[in-house]
């Protein structure tokens, strides 16, 4: 891990304020999957942290013009986390957050994968995975053909990284030098079932630690690397990857499935499922939250 | 007499994408490593940097396409049809179909005519495909001139484009004044007997076919129908009503392609006799063009040999002699 400490730059207030986004995203998260009795929880619990750093503070974006030609525009090619993207979305103003509970609803905005075609703010429809950053390497190439200056950002799963798509996108986006492209990878080290480890409950990690890293460098990508579940370490990676130099740039963030509640955290069984009353009580209370409060 | 030799239709667009993008600033063109091939070569030594070579890996490729669209650009895709459509149809289905992206993917070497490549080049189920793609528009141009017509009105449609291309030398049908119409059947000859619809540079073929049948006293009457979806209800009706008997004629699979929309649309609107002309369902091989079309019965003369065998048979005639 390279946590250190917040730059100066960056308040120990603006740092709370966002791990306590984060922290809502995660209990939103949370409590729509109780709610509607299904979704993916594992996944965008990983990856809360970046989303609150993106949406809360790095990406320039105006939630009451969601079609603003300038915004920097996301991507989250690992569109089964949809409800961590919600979250964020709705904490940064785009809707109000009780439209979570319409989650898969029939006519709902909020499919269990985004639909740009339904929801305003949803700049690429997803969910087979892997195609995230070709779409995303479109935006940074439209970008630069047209004259401007917003910036791409796309959150891929490291599971997903099998998928041959991916590097296929990694292998062309350094020869246009976009680097106004910055992929994040939320290395949370599980996928849905994986390879079987020592035991039957073991699951192997869908990739070594370390591997993510220097695939991407190898490709020609700026790599960095940072703890994905540490808002300050998130906030100074990410500032650090929007600053220029001619390459794209890779942010491998070290995550732990299910992050920030106790008996999820590093459970593959974790990456669908809804919890029951008693685990909801106890999910609340690890996210401080008490229960039947508002979200 | 048979129709005259046209511009094979990758060179028109290759020469076509070049002019559309002088008067059009939004045309890019994405190419998977065949512009010297799709003639896309053309629009690289005009416009370098709007020209962005995307290497063998079309899945990338298509998304990246996607991507462009949805920032204002109008991508058109250079490469094969196998690897304009089958290879990347899940990232067409899901980021460039479902999102209704404005991307035009002029797929080169459809049908037979591979310059010899053999079965994994020779796509005939590329209509069937890309027409069960909600939100795809499947146009299949007939000549230079259509071809030319069907590219500038892509630019007018905002959402994909498929369009029919083909690597070799075929038919000039139309006149310059030819006027393309979306959605629209073009009747080609006027004809009493039996009515023959047909597509793309078959149509040429299916025309000469018609003037072998008028010497043995069948008066054909011959529609073209460019734009394979939306489909053309009324006019396919009217075809069909016409001579109360149909003939599809396609260089493509009878399974789910022209045969298989206007048998669809017949027997919902206007129940009709269907015989399908085209590739059965069987895998294809090399051979020069004309042997190509003799073995798979799409000759004008094959096509008025099966067609006499029909006039004459109660039944189905499936065999090419």
């Amino acid at each position: 891990m390279t946590s250190e400490a917040a730059t100066s730059a960056v308040s120990a207030e603006e740092i709370a304020r966002l791990e306590d986004m984060a922290r809502r995203i995660r209990v939103a998260v949370v409590r729509t999957v109780k709610d509607r009795k299904v979704g993916h929880v594992g996944g965008p619990l990983s990856a809360a942290d970046v989303l609150a750093a993106l949406y809360g503070r790095i990406m320039r974006i105006r939630p009451d013009e969601p079609d603003w030609p300038d915004r920097d525009r996301f991507i989250l090619s690992k569109g089964h986390s949809s409800l961590g993207q919600y979250g964020a979305m709705a904490l940064a103003g785009y809707f109000d957050l009780d439209e979570l509970f319409s989650f898969n609803k029939k006519g709902s905005r909020l499919q269990g994968h985004p639909d740009m075609n339904k929801l305003p703010g949803i700049d690429m429809s997803t969910g087979s995975l892997g195609m995230g950053l070709s779409a995303g390497l479109g935006f940074a190439l439209g970008a630069r053909h047209l004259g401007q200056d917003f910036r791409t950002f796309v959150l891929m799963g490291d599971g997903e990284c099998q998928e041959g798509q991916i590097w296929e996108a990694a292998h062309v986006a350094p020869r246009y030098g976009v680097d106004n492209l910055i992929g994040i990878v939320d290395h949370n080290r599980f996928q849905q079932f994986g390879w079987r480890g020592e035991t039957a409950g073991h699951r192997l990690p869908p990739q070594e630690s370390g591997d993510l890293v220097a695939r991407f460098k190898a490709f020609g990508w700026r790599t960095l690397e940072m703890d994905g579940n540490d808002m300050a370490d998130v906030v100074r990676v990410l500032e650090e990857a929007v600053q220029p130099t001619g390459l794209p740039t890779a942010v491998i963030s070290n995550t732990l499935k299910g992050y920030g509640v106790s008996f999820m955290a590093g459970n593959y069984q974790w990456h669908m499922g809804v919890p029951t009353d008693e685990e909801f009580a106890t999910a609340m209370a690890d996210l401080g939250e008490s229960e039947g409060g508002a979200a | 007499m048979t129709l005259p030799e046209g511009k094979p239709l990758r060179l028109v667009f290759g020469e076509t994408v070049t002019e559309l993008a002088a008067r059009d600033p939004r045309i890019v063109v994405l190419d998977g490593d065949l512009g010297s091939s799709t003639q896309a070569r053309i629009f690289e030594d005009a416009y370098p940097d709007r020209f962005y070579q995307m290497g063998i890996a079309e899945q990338n490729m298509l998304g990246v396409a996607a991507g462009m669209a949805k920032v204002g650009l109008v991508p058109f895709i250079s490469t094969f049809v196998a690897f304009a459509l089958h290879r990347p149809l899940d990232q067409i289905r899901v980021l460039i179909a479902q999102t209704g992206a404005n991307v035009k993917i002029t797929a080169g070497y459809c049908g037979l005519f591979t310059g010899k490549a053999g079965k994994t080049h020779q796509i005939v189920d590329d209509i069937s495909v890309a027409r069960a793609m909600p939100g795809m528009v499947v146009i299949s141009p007939a000549d230079e001139v259509e071809t030319k017509q069907v590219m500038a009105w892509s630019l007018e449609y905002d959402g994909p484009v498929f369009i029919r291309l083909v690597r070799d030398v075929t038919q000039r049908l139309f006149e310059p004044g030819h006027k393309f119409k979306f959605g629209q059947v073009k009747v080609v000859r006027e004809g009493r007997d039996i009515t023959l619809i047909s597509t793309g540079t078959q149509t040429p073929r299916v025309v000469d076919a018609a003037d072998i049948l008028a010497a043995a006293g069948i008066d054909a009457h011959v529609v073209h129908m460019p734009t394979i979806k939306p489909i053309d209800v009324a006019g396919v009706v009217a075809a069909a009503e016409r001579t109360g008997r149909v003939v599809t004629i396609e260089e493509h699979t009878v399974i789910g392609g022209l045969g298989g929309a206007v048998a669809e649309t017949l027997s919902e609107h206007r129940p009709t006799r269907v015989d399908r002309i085209g590739l059965q369902d069987h895998y294809t091989e090399a051979a020069t063009d004309a042997e190509l079309l003799d073995m798979y019965c799409l000759s004008a003369e094959r096509v008025a040999q099966r067609v006499q065998k029909l006039l004459a048979s109660a039944g189905p005639v499936t065999s090419c002699e």
